[in-house]
């Protein structure tokens, strides 16, 4: 395990024109304030990386740039993505005025034939026979559920990820992380999830990223077993490793400092 | 607590009905007073409860009519009103000037309704129409549309043409101010939500802002039906040979105080027959709020 601490360097020569995400030399700028300085990033098709950071280390700023939602934001850089990407926020963001299913296949074309996709993607996240209720009639992790189904129901390539759980309670977070893994296993899109939650991180992604002043500081696969126990050593280890980096280390084991 | 699926929550909503249950006998046990802390917004709408206050309205005109406390040459008694209504709808004047007033009212309510929704989209959803159409929007609302009548008059002569257009150009204004301001008020994470699933513009205008400004279009409604019926009085004051106006300007030529009452009476009706319609459609239509309304 110890062999895969403080690999900056990029994986073996990946193959550029299947890969889902590649940037070179993204940067944005708010004011005279560079919040992503510089970054390359690639995400393999299919592969499920988390991005960690501190409050305000650019992550969001980084998603954003991908969904290219950041119209008026100063910077410069390379962004290949693919067309076909969803988004998934930390609201739900359903249209408070629209019913469930016109929620899911909102922006689908193709009449009946999106309608029954929409109620498929609906029974997939488990809530089948929800499709005419409001919105507001939802738990906040049902709300959720909903957006994740409008995010699959496009089939994407790439799936981005801003906190999707953050606004959840404790137990709603674990279902949904067991439900993301499902649904990503069986839609196999690329995945980048950003969250500032190590232990989320670890569960769910096949590589974890730290953003740190802009730059991607830590790269780490994280290989382990599925189902993935938090009490396997190898899960504390790769935990520490990514608290050190996020400068909130425990241990004072050198690896871990080796990091930062 | 918040449901982590359905199936569990219908599990702990049975348990803890269960629980509520027990706390209820030993509550009768004990004999202690519940106390429940009080609601801030108002209770259940009671039915029918909108035509409280006209009705006491009403009460009160018949009361102080009958023991003399309101002489009949300030106000007719509801009696006399009511025989002469029944005098004029039996020559037919009353529904044929009820019918002319209508027609205007509807006309320019459609014209006038529809005109203030395209200007509030156009206005809403770009920087340009904003910058064509907010200012002069604004300079028509500070112009009295009585004080426009003799240009009008001079423009588009004295008939049906004039009298539509006056009456659009009153009823446009609250659509516009009030839909232009719910439109501006979407919040604008939506419009990220539209990009990011690649809604074309029309899905946009049809999915999100039309939706989104339905609350502030119905109040504009509410108001601007109200406004057609008080520009209908003006318009058909002047210059008119037909029309409820007409019917009532013609009585106070006469003296006719009971025909002037039953105008009002009439414009009172059509008015909060109106508004209720419209606030009917606008519980139907904005179902999805959770407001104070209930
Ligand atoms: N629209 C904006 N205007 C100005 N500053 C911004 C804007 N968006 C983000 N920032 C700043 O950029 C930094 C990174 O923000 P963000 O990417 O949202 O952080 P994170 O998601 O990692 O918490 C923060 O310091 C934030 O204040
Ligand atoms: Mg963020």
């Amino acid at each position: 395990m110890a062999t895969y601490a403080g690999r900056l360097s990029a994986p073996p020569a990946p193959d550029i024109a299947r890969l889902a995400v590649r940037t070179t030399g993204l940067t944005r700028r708010f004011g005279d304030r560079t919040v992503l300085d510089r970054v390359d990033l690639t995400i393999e098709p299919g592969e499920f990386v988390a991005l960690l950071g501190r409050s305000g280390s650019g992550k969001s700023t980084l998603l954003r740039a991908l969904a290219e939602l950041d119209h008026d934001v100063a910077g410069e850089g390379d962004i290949d993505v693919p067309e076909n990407r969803s988004v998934v926020f930390q609201d739900s963001r359903l249209l408070p005025w629209a019913r469930v299913l016109p929620n899911v296949v909102l922006g689908l074309s193709g009449g009946p034939g999106a309608r029954q996709r929409g109620v498929a993607a609906l029974a997939e996240v488990g809530l089948a026979g929800r499709e005419r209720a409001w919105p507001t009639e939802l738990s906040g992790g049902e709300q959720q559920r909903v957006a994740l189904a409008r995010s699959l129901v496009r089939e994407p390539e790439l799936l981005l990820a801003d906190e999707p759980f953050g606004a959840l309670d404790a137990l709603t977070r674990i279902r949904m992380h067991g439900l993301l893994r499902e649904l990503c296993e069986r839609h196999r899109p690329a995945v980048l999830l950003v969250t500032h939650d190590v232990d989320e991180a670890v569960v769910l992604a096949d590589r974890v990223l730290v953003l740190d002043e802009g730059r991607i500081v830590l790269d780490r696969p994280n290989n382990l077993p599925t189902p993935r126990a938090h009490r396997d050593p190898r899960f504390i280890e790769h935990r520490e490793i990514l608290l050190a980096a996020l400068g909130v280390g425990i241990t004072q084991d050198d690896e871990g400092n080796a990091e930062c | 607590m918040s449901a982590t699926s359905t199936e569990s929550t219908r599990h702990l909503t049975t348990k803890s009905n269960a629980g509520a249950a027990t706390n209820l006998q030993a509550d009768q046990r004990q004999t202690t007073r519940r106390r429940t802390r009080r609601r801030l917004a108002p209770g259940r709408p009671i039915p029918g409860y909108r035509l409280l206050g006209p009705v006491l309205l009403l009460a009160a005109w018949v009361v102080t009519s009958a023991v003399g406390i309101l002489d009949a040459r300030t106000l007719s008694p509801p009696w006399t009103v009511v025989t002469t209504a029944g005098e004029l709808i039996a020559d037919g004047r009353l529904q044929s000037n009820l019918t002319t007033s209508l027609t205007r009212a509807v006309i320019a309510l459609v014209i006038g309704v529809a005109a203030g929704v395209v200007l509030a989209l156009a206005a809403g959803l770009s920087r340009i129409g904003e910058a064509l159409i907010d200012g002069p929007v604004q300079i028509k609302r500070a112009i009295p549309s009585l004080a426009l009548i003799p240009l009008a008059i001079i423009w588009f002569g004295i008939g049906e043409g004039m009298k539509v257009t006056m009456i659009v150009l009153s009823v446009f204004v609250p659509v516009y101010i009030n839909t232009h301001a719910s439109l501006r008020g979407i919040d604008s994470r939506y419009a990220e939500l539209a990009e990011t699933v690649g809604l074309r513009r029309w899905e946009f205008i049809w999915r999100v802002a039309l939706p989104g400004s339905l609350p502030g279009f119905f109040t504009g409604l509410r108001i601007s039906v109200t406004v057609s019926w008080l520009a209908l009085v003006v318009v058909e004051q002047i210059n008119a040979t037909s029309g409820i106006g007409y019917l009532m300007s013609q009585a106070r030529n006469y003296g006719q105080t009971d025909v002037i009452v039953v105008g009002l009476v009439v414009y009172a009706l059509f008015g909060l027959a109106s508004d209720t319609f419209v606030r009917f459609v606008e519980g139907r239509v904005l179902s999805w709020r959770r407001t104070l309304a209930g």
